[in-house]
């Protein structure tokens, strides 16, 4: 048996080089008469450590990182192959603190198997859910995962479940499972990386969404930033449909179930659910009102199902390992398990899957390891633009979908963007108003308007134009967005921007403008 | 590649792009994808092809088209460069290094050098929020971009 060498393929080991460290340790490896083969896996998720190498020894996986491609001659020199000592060893993988700290579900094969291997994916417990699945009722698999306590983890946090069952309640003779991978908030990369690390599982979990509730066909609409994703996804589905995963009759239990990806085109508000289905009929990405729900009229007018990525890839380890293991992480109602993305100006950098309840201040100072730049924690915002800047004197907050709510804020999909004390909050308010500007599907007046108006109004505050006037006014401007919005681009902009001039008042208290002595 | 010729059979290829992907369920992102892989951009000649083909309006075809930010009305430079303006990108200087970029082309968002190298586009999140800032050359992704490795990103751009 030839020794194996891990190599990441996920975008953000290629974006820091990981495509030319593979290329010299394969060119290295040959000019030096060694024998290793190269396995492309997905991310553990470590992305400080990216490009981050492994090597299969007798006493598990080594790893070393960050590996620059001039690295390699020495690391093969040290002995690489059979997991040598070198400045860049790390140690036995599973013993690194960050990952062995974490509780992996969703995400347990990411960065472990091939990610187009679907041998290996069996052989690390996929499709055992899915046969498990095949074998019950469609009743019987709606109820097991209503009782896991899954919630939407694109961050409404709605029960799974509860949607499943209205799907499989409603008439229709054809029904669909979307996908939401349309993941544009900034600080948020699980989607990708398990589409990239593990494609298979979120095929599994809507195979058997599918089954579940009667659809017979599924769509992922991913984005088109994501073409490593995109391109991961098709393969596996295509290596599914030849294994009978998918087709007329998945995994021979007689059930259609098939599927395609579709890419998106640069417009965020697509990662609301009802325009991301105006956009998969082919219409501009226009939010619809509900009622009617998706679940009863969605795609094409059909019921369907439409959950995020991480809610449909956790579905596979429910049916694997039952409702009860499942809920038994979590605390309130958050129950299960929850792939924290830690990002911007932050040492440890990364996604860390965990049961819920983790206090925010663990996550961001431990876990994380405070900021990049070794300047004070300053803000975090946690949820995407459109979630909430808690400052440091909110960070006992646990991480749970109600803690975060009761303290106007939101857990959303579970990226948290870490800024030092050099950022201007009133900076960021204005960005959130600017990035709803540009990203409003233009239907609804508070989210088309009063975005543009709330740039404005920023604008007059730094420029100390009657600061205290337009305070108020912007304070306003948000209520109107809050409540009047069709959706919660409009709808959940007011989140940074109040929680920035709620927690940060100093930063809107600009010294007033001295007119400039000719 | 963006690399442009003036077409002749702009018409003709849409055509035969429209007929492949008509069969998909709502085909008509797709068929935009695939025209602007084929062009470079959009061509307003391939709106009233699609659509009679789809038995759309032309105004929708347009309306759609021009909805998304992915679509181009004109082809773009012969590289795209593309900058994180989000905000885990701004929390590790995101914003200096679109600064950076502006002056080194001499160019502002959604503008193309002079010489036609180079389109310098915003991109918000190409989810590499974990090693900001980042980009994407010609599809290709780069992560924790600093001065020099932009000035190497666009020096490639250049030539």
């Amino acid at each position: 048996m030839t020794v194996k060498i891990y190599i990441p393929r996920d975008a953000a080991a290629v974006a820091l080089g990981a495509e030319k460290v593979a290329k010299a340790v394969a060119e290295t490896i040959a000019a030096r008469g060694l024998e290793a083969t190269i396995i492309r896996n997905g991310s553990r998720g470590m992305h400080w450590l990216e490009p981050l190498v492994e090597v299969e020894t007798a006493e598990g996986r080594v790893a070393y990182g960050p590996v620059k491609a001039r690295d390699v001659g020495s690391l093969l020199d040290a002995g690489l192959l059979d997991g040598g000592d070198h400045a860049l060893c790390l140690g036995k993988t599973e013993e690194i603190p960050f990952l062995k700290q974490q509780t992996r579900l969703t995400f347990a094969r990411c960065g472990i198997t091939d990610p187009l291997s679907l041998d290996d994916y069996q052989a690390h417990g996929g499709l055992a859910g899915l046969r498990n699945a095949i074998a019950m009722a469609p009743e019987a698999i709606v109820a097991q995962v209503t009782e896991s306590g899954l919630r939407g983890r694109g961050g409404a946090g709605f029960p799974t479940g509860i949607k499943w069952k209205t799907v499989l309640e409603a008439a229709g003779t054809r029904k669909y499972i979307v996908c939401n991978a349309d993941e544009g908030d900034s600080g948020t990369f699980a989607d990708r990386m398990i589409m990239e690390g593990d494609p298979f599982v979120l095929i599994e979990g809507m195979a058997i969404a599918g089954i579940a509730t009667g659809a017979t066909k599924g769509f992922i609409y991913t984005r088109s930033e994501y073409p490593h994703a995109i391109a991961a996804m098709a393969e596996a589905i295509e290596i599914a449909r030849k294994a009978g995963v998918l087709g007329a009759s998945v995994l021979g239990s007689g059930k259609a179930f098939d599927m395609e990806v579709r890419t998106g085109a640069g417009a965020y508000v697509c990662g609301e659910e009802t325009a991301l289905l105006n956009s998969l009929e082919g219409k501009r990405g226009i939010v619809r009102a509900k009622p009617p729900l998706p679940a009863h009229k969605g795609l094409f007018d059909c019921p369907t199902v439409i959950n995020n990525v991480i809610s449909l890839a956790s579905v596979p380890v429910i049916m694997d390992k039952g409702a009860t293991f499942y809920r038994d992480f979590g605390m309130g109602r958050s129950r299960g398990t929850i792939p924290i993305q830690i990002a911007g100006n932050v040492k440890h950098a990364g996604l860390f899957e965990t049961a819920f309840g983790l206090a925010l201040g663990e996550i961001i100072d431990h876990i994380g390891g405070g900021t990049a730049s070794g300047r004070p924690v300053k803000a975090v915002q946690v949820g995407g633009p459109l979630g909430a800047y808690f400052p440091r004197a909110l960070f006992d907050t646990p991480f749970d979908y109600e803690a975060f709510a009761a303290r106007d804020g939101l857990i959303g999909h579970a990226g948290i963007v870490v800024f030092d004390d050099t950022v201007d909050m009133l900076h960021q308010a204005r960005f959130a108003m600017e990035f709803c500007a540009v990203e409003s599907c233009g239907k609804c007046t508070p989210c088309r308007i009063g975005s543009t108006r709330g740039v404005e109004v920023a604008d007059k505050i730094a420029a100390g134009i009657e600061p205290e006037k337009n305070r108020e006014l912007l304070a306003d401007l948000c209520n109107t967005m809050k409540f009047g919005s069709l959706c919660a681009l409009g709808g959940f902009t007011p989140y940074p921007v109040m929680s920035a001039m709620t927690h940060f008042p100093d930063d809107f208290q600009p010294a007033p403008r001295v007119e400039a002595a000719e | 590649m963006n690399i442009h010729q003036p077409r002749a059979d702009i018409a003709e290829t849409t055509l035969a792009i429209v007929e492949e992907l008509k069969g998909l369920e709502g085909p008509l992102l797709p068929i935009l994808h695939e025209l602007q892989e084929e062009f470079g951009y959009v061509p307003q000649e391939c709106l009233p092809v699609i659509a009679r083909e789809l038995n759309l309006s032309r105004a929708e075809v347009y309306g759609v088209m021009t909805f998304y930010h992915d679509f181009r009305e004109h082809p773009a430079g012969r590289h795209v460069l593309k900058l994180c303006r989000a905000e885990a990108c701004q929390s590790m200087g995101g914003d200096q290094l679109a600064e950076r970029a502006k002056r080194l082309l001499g160019i502002d968002f959604h503008e193309t050098t002079p010489d036609g190298a180079v389109t310098l586009e915003p991109v918000y999140c190409l989810g590499l929020c974990s090693c900001a800032p980042s980009a994407m050359l010609d599809g290709e992704v780069h992560a924790r971009v600093d001065a020099a490795d932009l000035e190497a990103l666009v020096q490639e751009a250049r030539r």
